[in-house]
């Protein structure tokens, strides 16, 4: 029990890694509509950059985050403006193969300036066990799990906050709720747009950092991002609390299938398991948990 | 006009009630259609127009309420059962398959008419030949009939507005129903495309004997074409019969005037 | 002057939906399959078959595939390598478990085979759209590697789940050399291309196009969704399954599952999305793009004197900027490109 206890925990906190690259596809989805694949590649690109200038440029962990912070504001704002702005008004599912076409291109770009090493990336956290959980209890629970759901649950209310409590907020939830309507009261639509893109490489970056951490800066990173496909479907793509249990719920689920499923049919169904979780998901409740049920009219 | 023949009642619709989470569309409303005849539903916007040919053609499931459609009776049709009965449709906000051309467009309506299996339409030998060529005479009747010819095989995204409403109705006739349905064929459109509209429509229900129910906003086209009219308002119907008495029925007055 | 129409009428409806109604179009065309089928082998060099000619025409088979689903159907797949992977590894148990199994049989059944987890995996597209399908196809890819991988039986208890495919030989007649496979492989792209032309130009392709225009007005005029999608994700699969096969048996000869990754379904979506969606042809000129451009990026690279790591880095970017700039400039690829191409043609010299 204390080990199914253990599991469960180790695949929430890693749930919570990924509810954090799915926020930035929320983010941009809720804003405009655009499913952004390229999520993955900017967690990516930030992790690889902020490594690239610690090593090759010998600057500090504290400088290389925020040259890394405006690097990814700038790709953002490029990316509103190179990208997305021409494809305005076009059918999702082109909008969707656009931004697979700049995941491409991220990850050459990043592979181009910095090389295809795997690079470590030391965060000041360490990864041990949190001793007087481990006194208590008997559990191995991670130190740098349990910070970086902290971190996680820092943004989503900063987040929060920036979404409810703003100008900036208000006219985010002006522009996703109606394009038209809202750049009829006098909106900036692009500002607003440059903004969310902006806001969603800065989660990226803090995603880069957390993952980088714990696996290294390398171009398997892409892959974990997709898995932020799965967390949204269950959670439903609009949504910032469905994100997170979303995450949690992917996280868990396929620890705990990797653990007790897994050795039957010769492991690694953590790869799948997410998708075909979330298929048969789809299956009874096409909007996921908190998505606006959608009625098609004619 | 000729001296065509009204039918007996082919379809009725019974105490339909139809709604969206809380949202009410239509209440309690009766309506049937004759056989040959042109059948106007008018109303002020929002009033449920719309979503009674939904529930006519089983796009939308009433929650309550039956409909007859000659002689069998169901809870809701399906989109399916409705189309292959002969009951075709355009719809208010043009929905034509934008990819492709005028006369494949036309063609997608003959669909029903198809026996051949995608085995044999991709071998393009016996039967799926045989098809293709007969409903492409058919079609071209169509093309000719709403003098379409000069766009046949132009993308429909490139067409004018108003040859774009001509184009869906010629691939709802395309499939020779027994009953249209035409969602506002004449919104939006000037005087002379009015009139054109209108000609085609009162030639398809001349010609072909087709039923025709028909969603209006202009007046003068419903009331002079119209064998019935039926006014619905905020869900309810409060008028239904002869242009005349439509006309001078004191609610139906009420809800275009305002007055109260 | 060359290329008009004028003067050639058409006195029947059959004549009129020919797959070139222009003469010279027909001509040219059939002028390059007979250079294709009788001229190359002449000329030809082993390393341009194999390195050039067979991976340019399988993908083409594959884009083909998937430009039904993608391009005709409107049903987006990133899982098009998950289905090749199918027809491949069917195909050889096909010719592994049943003794005297013609090898054509066996390339039309593993086809077959992944037509039918082309169906299944299809069947929540009957409830979904757009990217959530992507998720979807996406669990078609990890899954069906996972388990290509995870089964011993599929790969015949390989110890390194690598298969070597087996001989290929029909009616007594071996292709071993490069030259023989490209001619067996060009045979039956041509053969598949015909029947997606015919299979486009009639119903069933009218209503994967209606389906993916207008889904409502589709199932208005009786077109049944559930069948319809089906079909697509069937046919598509078939031809991605046999593209499959034909990729291990006439290309590479020993193949792992891993080989049909996510990033050859990627692959093959761009020759889609570059040829041009819903454009036969377009899935030729994808290929072609696709296949050549690694290969003439590297020899720029190879000119200029750069370290060679940049070349995979540049093909990257080259692939992605190329994406977006379809996408956004000319969202039926080259396909159109050939098009306009042509009407400017028709009128050359004389441009009124």
């Amino acid at each position: 029990m204390q080990f199914f206890f253990e599991v469960l925990i180790a695949g929430l906190l890693s749930g919570v890694m990924y509810a954090l690259v799915a926020l930035g596809f929320v983010l941009i989805f809720k804003a405009s509509g655009v499913f952004n694949f390229a999520q993955g590649a900017m967690v990516f690109f930030a992790a690889l950059t902020t490594v690239g200038l610690k090593e090759e440029f010998g600057l500090s962990l504290w400088a290389a985050i925020p040259i890394t912070m405006v690097v990814m504001v700038l790709l953002g704002i490029a990316t509103e403006r190179i990208v997305l702005r021409p494809l305005v008004n076009q059918h999702d599912i082109t909008l969707f193969m656009a931004t697979i076409g700049l995941t491409f291109f991220i990850e050459g770009f990043a592979q181009l300036v910095w090389g295809s090493t795997v690079r470590k990336l030391d965060l000041p956290i360490q990864d041990v066990p949190i001793e007087f959980v481990m006194e208590r209890t008997g559990m191995l629970i991670s130190q740098f799990d349990v910070i970086a759901a902290i971190i996680c649950a820092i943004l989503v209310a900063a987040l929060a906050i920036l979404f409810n409590k703003t100008k900036v907020g208000r006219a985010l939830r002006a522009v996703a709720d109606d394009h038209q309507a809202a750049l009829s009261v006098g909106i900036p639509l692009q500002h607003v747009w440059a903004i969310v893109w902006a806001v969603a490489g800065f989660v990226a970056l803090v995603a880069g950092l957390l993952w980088g951490a714990r696996n290294g800066v390398q171009f398997a990173l892409i892959f974990v991002a997709l898995k932020a496909l799965p967390v949204l479907i269950l959670g439903g793509f609009t949504s910032v609390p469905g994100a997170i249990v979303g995450g949690l719920i992917i996280g868990a689920s396929e620890k705990l299938a990797e653990v007790y499923i897994g050795p039957y049919v010769g492991g690694g169904i953590e790869g799948w398991f997410p998708y075909v979780l979330a298929l048969v998901f789809l299956l009874i409740r096409p909007e996921g948990l908190f998505g606006e049920k959608i009625i098609r009219r004619i | 006009m000729s001296d065509r023949k009204i039918g007996d009642v082919i379809l009725k619709a019974e105490n339909i009630s139809l709604s969206f989470g809380g949202v009410k569309a239509l209440t309690d409303i009766s309506l049937d259609v004759r056989e040959h005849e042109i059948r106007a539903i008018i109303g002020p916007n929002g009033a449920g127009k719309s979503s009674m040919l939904n529930v006519i053609n089983g796009v939308y499931t009433p929650q309550e309420g039956t409909i007859t459609y000659r002689g069998e009776q169901r809870k809701d049709m399906n989109t399916y059962a409705a189309a292959a009965s002969g009951i075709a449709r355009t719809f208010q906000n043009i929905a034509l398959f934008s990819g492709m051309s005028v006369l494949d467009n036309i063609m997608t309506g003959r669909n029903l008419k198809i026996k051949s299996s995608f085995v044999e339409q991709a071998l393009w030998i016996g039967r799926a030949r045989r098809e293709e060529m007969e409903n492409r005479k058919v079609v071209e009747e169509i093309i000719d009939f709403l003098q379409l010819q000069h766009v046949r095989k132009t993308p429909v995204a490139r067409l004018p507005y108003g040859i774009k409403k001509r184009v869906e109705l010629a691939r709802a006739l395309a499939a020779e129903p027994n009953m249209l349905l035409l969602d506002e064929p004449m919104a939006g459109m000037n005087v002379e495309e009015k009139q054109d509209m209108c000609r085609f429509v009162l030639d398809t229900n001349d010609q072909f004997g087709t039923t025709i129910v028909l969603i209006e906003h202009d007046m003068g086209v419903v009331m002079d074409i119209s064998d019935r009219v039926a006014v619905l308002d905020y869900g309810k119907k409060i008028g239904d019969g002869t242009p005349d008495e439509v006309r001078n029925n004191p609610e139906v007055i009420k809800a275009y005037l305002g007055a109260h | 002057m060359i290329y008009r129409e004028s003067g050639q009428y058409k006195t029947s409806y059959i004549n009129d939906s020919q797959i070139f109604p222009i003469k010279q179009d027909r001509y040219a065309v059939l002028a390059f399959i007979a250079f294709a089928f009788l001229a190359v082998p002449f000329i030809a060099t082993p390393y341009f078959f194999s390195a050039i000619l067979i991976p340019f025409l399988i993908f083409s088979l594959a884009a083909l595939g998937l430009n039904i689903l993608t391009g005709y159907a409107g049903q987006i797949s990133l899982g098009t390598a998950a289905f090749m992977a199918v027809g491949a590894f069917a195909a050889y148990n096909f010719m592994l478990r049943v003794p005297g199994m013609p090898i054509l049989l066996a390339f039309i059944l593993g086809g077959v085979c992944a037509s039918m987890v082309g169906i299944l995996f299809g069947l929540p597209s009957l409830r979904i759209r757009g990217f959530y399908l992507a998720a979807s196809t996406l669990a078609t890819q990890f899954f069906v590697v996972w388990c290509l991988t995870k089964v011993p039986w599929f790969t015949n208890y390989s110890s390194s789940g690598v298969i070597t495919a087996q001989e290929v030989k029909i009616l007594g007649f071996h292709f071993n050399t490069p030259e023989e496979k490209y001619l067996l492989v060009l045979a039956i792209v041509c053969v598949m291309a015909l029947l997606a032309k015919n299979m486009v130009r009639s119903t069933v392709g009218r209503s994967w196009m209606a389906v993916r225009d207008m889904d409502v007005a589709a199932e208005v005029i009786g077109f049944r969704i559930m069948r319809t999608k089906l079909t697509a994700f069937a046919v598509s699969s078939f031809y991605c399954g046999v593209a499959g096969a034909l990729f291990a048996y006439c290309y590479v000869g020993t193949v792992e599952p891993e080989a049909y990754n996510l990033d050859l379904s990627f692959r093959i979506l761009f020759m889609v999305i570059i040829g041009g969606l819903g454009s036969i042809l377009g899935s030729f000129l994808g290929a072609g793009f696709i296949v050549l451009l690694p290969i003439v990026l590297s020899y720029i690279v190879h000119v200029t004197g750069l370290p060679n790591s940049v070349t995979s880095n540049v093909e990257l970017m080259v692939f992605g900027a190329l994406i977006i700039f379809f996408l956004i400039v000319e969202p039926h690829g080259l396909a159109r490109l050939w098009q306009v191409a042509k009407e400017k043609l028709r009128l050359w010299p004389f441009p009124h």
